[in-house]
């Protein structure tokens, strides 16, 4: 068993190819968070009033909310003063340009990070709006998302362009007091993405957005609402990467998900932000909250993420089934690799009537790692006839890594049909001789073996982000096994 | 082809092995018989390579080279083939795409291209055949939810697919009834050729009345102690191996398993 565990233990060591930092002129302000901090960050990004006023709101809130204690994660307390809110590469100061006008260094920073932004590169079919630090440096494919009426653009523009759009969906489905981050979010977030889709519009190609932390001692704090007007359609992807560092950084987004009548959201996360080195070291804290509501009848979301990077991951995305016969998906693929620890899962809240939800919640473990599912699936009085069918698999690759599975369940309609399944499984010295013995080499054993184990949560991944996905898993895993 | 001298193995400081030699040549088949705990599984899987069997002397030469200095992927790429007495099951793996890894696998350590598509079907269409097996098969993850006999009929296709040098069949007959046992007989014998050698390992003789082996060695506590034509296979169904003594149980050899 011994020589199994090192060569798991070897297999695991892996290189982070996304932690380089790019040399870049920022503005950033000092460490701290006062009234005076969010009132210059509003300033600078010329906020129409009722943001400002909002901010402070949460603001307010945060200041008497204490950290959630919960989640099984483990980490020191966080000084919230020795953080800078707002970090931007001075080149980029007036906002997302033309890409003719984006600073070379940050074109050539995604073109490392394998996203070329200039379109004639890009895969087509897919727009992306780039977030480095605290701004968005460039959105691709605008011009022909307008032809179709979507609106794509970063936050801050959004705010300057649509602020009325804004302001009738913001905080709608995640209030600015909801928890500890999401309110601290509220208070000092510095951009993101804004999606509007018409009505009877199906978005015409795939959005993304890429968020890269670069700037040392910021957190990053951006917040992406997505509107999907009735019989619309659209599919989101974001990826995450940040340079490594000793230091501990701290990501806490916000993600709003608006469903109006029959439309459909479906929203992908490779979130592979730096994960510590393997003896912990470093790593960003990925304290997120993402909900979104099917308003109307019909209306349908659909969370997919793969979640291999991060120190802690403390995460739920979460649907509220407000309208009759919505539906709600949550598929989820979490590793946790070293000192990993991911506390992640779902909220489905059967409101309407006729309401469905499914989650898959794919759970791998390895060094000592750990990986907590926590997830509630309500049910409301009024809620007939909601269905619910949840299957939590968890796979271990190591003896000193843990799985722990902590499902809420709250009914309160007679007429619900709720399924739980739940599986944790060890990686097993037979099948990985088996798949040798057939001329497998070992790396490639193990990852067809996980990748098999994750199949249900990659199948609903747009074609190119499986692959992307696959590809990072087997990275993540790198000598892992024996 | 394959050279055993003297080999000695220990498993979690038992020892198994006890100075067993075997001479397997070119378009060879040799049937391994004995009873249980004779050592007949430990044989199949040092030479295959596995984890957890301490070769403590001797040695096994395969074409010419030490074997035991190689993992157990590259024995496979060089041909050997282990049909196991237990498959294992690879959830969310469909049971093509593992067999497209394993020959790309192969492939790619000689240097040859990979197959297309076009051509990997048509093989595995081809295959198929051979053990009287539906397309749908090939779409399922890898031994799930198979009975005894899809699992043991699935290893022979994948040994089909393969085409090794050496194949060793480990207890391949035991689950089967008489029809699927003629079923993989028939398909082992179609891949019978001058060029590979099989190791049938098994307890039983029922087997070796569909795949006729060249030789019949008989293991007992560790050792060859006796080898013969396929008559010696005839001889131990009258006998049993009770004349053995230790560790033989004394089993009748025509009482058909599972």
């Amino acid at each position: 068993m011994d020589t199994f565990e090192t060569q798991i233990d070897g297999f695991v060591g892996r290189e982070y190819k996304e932690g380089f930092v790019t040399d870049i002129d920022s503005e950033t302000l000092p460490p701290g968070l006062n009234a005076d901090v969010i009132a210059i960050l509003s300033k600078k990004k010329n906020e129409p009033g009722f943001m400002l006023d909002w901010r402070m709101d949460a603001y307010e809130r945060w200041m008497k909310m204490e950290t959630p204690r919960w989640a099984h994660v483990n980490y020191p307390p966080i000084n919230y003063q020795a953080i800078s809110y707002y970090s931007a590469p001075r080149s980029q100061a007036d906002g997302p340009k033309s890409l003719d006008e984006v600073d070379p260094k940050l074109l050539e920073t995604y073109d490392k990070l394998g996203i070329p932004l200039e379109e004639q590169k890009m895969l087509s079919g897919v727009a992306v709006d780039a977030v480095f630090d605290s701004v968005s440096v460039a959105t691709t494919f605008k011009k022909e998302l307008a032809e179709a009426g979507v609106i794509f653009c970063s936050f801050s523009e959004a705010l300057q362009k649509y602020p009325e759009l804004v302001r009738t969906y913001l905080g709608t489905v995640v209030p600015l007091g909801d928890n500890f981050y999401a309110a601290l979010n509220s208070a000092v977030f510095s951009d993101g993405s804004f999606v509007y889709v018409p009505k009877g519009v199906r978005c015409p190609m795939e959005l993304s957005t890429y968020f890269r932390i670069n700037a040392t001692n910021t957190g990053q704090f951006e917040r992406t609402l997505i509107v999907a007007d009735e019989d619309s359609y659209v599919s989101y992807l974001e990826g995450c990467t940040a340079p490594m560092r000793d230091e501990n950084q701290l990501h806490a987004a916000v993600v709003e998900l608006v469903a109006l009548k029959n439309s459909e959201i479906k929203y992908s996360t490779v979130q592979n932000w730096y994960p510590g080195d393997s003896e912990g070291r470093g790593g960003i804290y990925n304290f997120v909250t993402k909900r979104g509501a099917c308003r109307g009848d019909n209306a349908k979301i659909s969370w997919t993420q793969v979640e291999t990077g991060s120190a802690i991951t403390w995460k739920y995305p979460s649907v509220l089934l407000e309208g009759n016969k919505t539906v709600g998906e949550f598929y989820s693929v979490a590793l946790t690799n070293h000192h990993q620890q991911a506390d992640t899962g779902t909220k489905m809240v059967h409101i309407g009537k006729d309401t469905s939800s499914t989650i898959i919640s794919k759970g791998i473990s390895a060094g000592q790692g750990q990986n907590a599912y926590r997830g509630l699936v309500k049910v409301l009085k009024g809620a007939d006839n909601a269905r619910n069918y949840s299957q939590c698999d968890s796979l271990l690759m190591s003896d000193r890594c843990g799985a722990h599975t902590f499902p809420y369940l709250e009914v309160k309609n007679q007429t619900a049909t709720i399924e739980h399944e739940a599986t944790t499984s060890k990686i097993g010295e037979d099948q990985l001789f088996y798949c040798r013995q057939r001329g497998l080499s070992e790396e490639d054993a193990v990852s067809l073996i996980v990748n098999g184990f994750c199949k249900a949560v990659f199948k609903e991944l747009p074609m190119e982000f499986a692959v992307e996905a696959q590809k990072l898993l087997s990275i993540s895993l790198e000598g892992s096994v024996g | 082809m394959l050279a055993i001298s003297d080999l000695r193995v220990e498993v979690d400081g038992k020892q198994i092995l006890n100075g067993l030699d075997l001479e397997v040549c070119p378009g060879e088949i040799h049937a391994i018989m004995g009873p249980n705990g004779s050592g007949k599984s430990t044989l199949a899987n040092v030479i295959a390579g596995r984890d957890g069997y301490d070769v403590k002397g001797g040695s096994i030469f395969y074409m010419g080279n030490n074997l035991l200095d190689l993992l157990p992927e590259e024995r496979a790429r060089q041909g050997i083939f282990l049909a196991f007495q237990y498959p294992v099951e690879i959830p969310g793996v469909a049971n093509i795409y593992l067999l497209k890894e394993a020959i790309n696998a192969i492939r790619s350590s000689k240097e040859e291209k990979e197959l297309d598509a076009i051509d990997f079907l048509s093989l595995v269409r081809d295959k198929l055949k051979l053990l009287d097996m539906k397309e749908e098969f090939l779409y399922r993850s890898v031994n799930q939810g198979f009975s005894g006999g899809e699992k043991k009929r699935n290893e022979i296709f994948q040994m089909a697919m393969l085409e090794p040098t050496l194949a060793i069949l480990d207890e391949t007959d035991s689950g089967l009834d008489i029809d699927a046992l003629k079923v993989v007989s028939d398909g082992v014998n179609a891949l019978r050729a001058a060029d590979r050698s099989i190791i049938l390992v098994t307890h039983y003789q029922r087997l070796l009345n569909y795949i006729v082996p060249d030789y019949v060695h008989v293991l007992a506590n560790g050792q060859v102690i006796r080898s013969g034509d396929h008559s010696l296979a005839a001889e131990l169904e009258e006998s049993g191996y009770s004349w053995i003594g230790g560790g033989g149980e004394g089993k009748s050899l025509g009482a058909s398993v599972g």
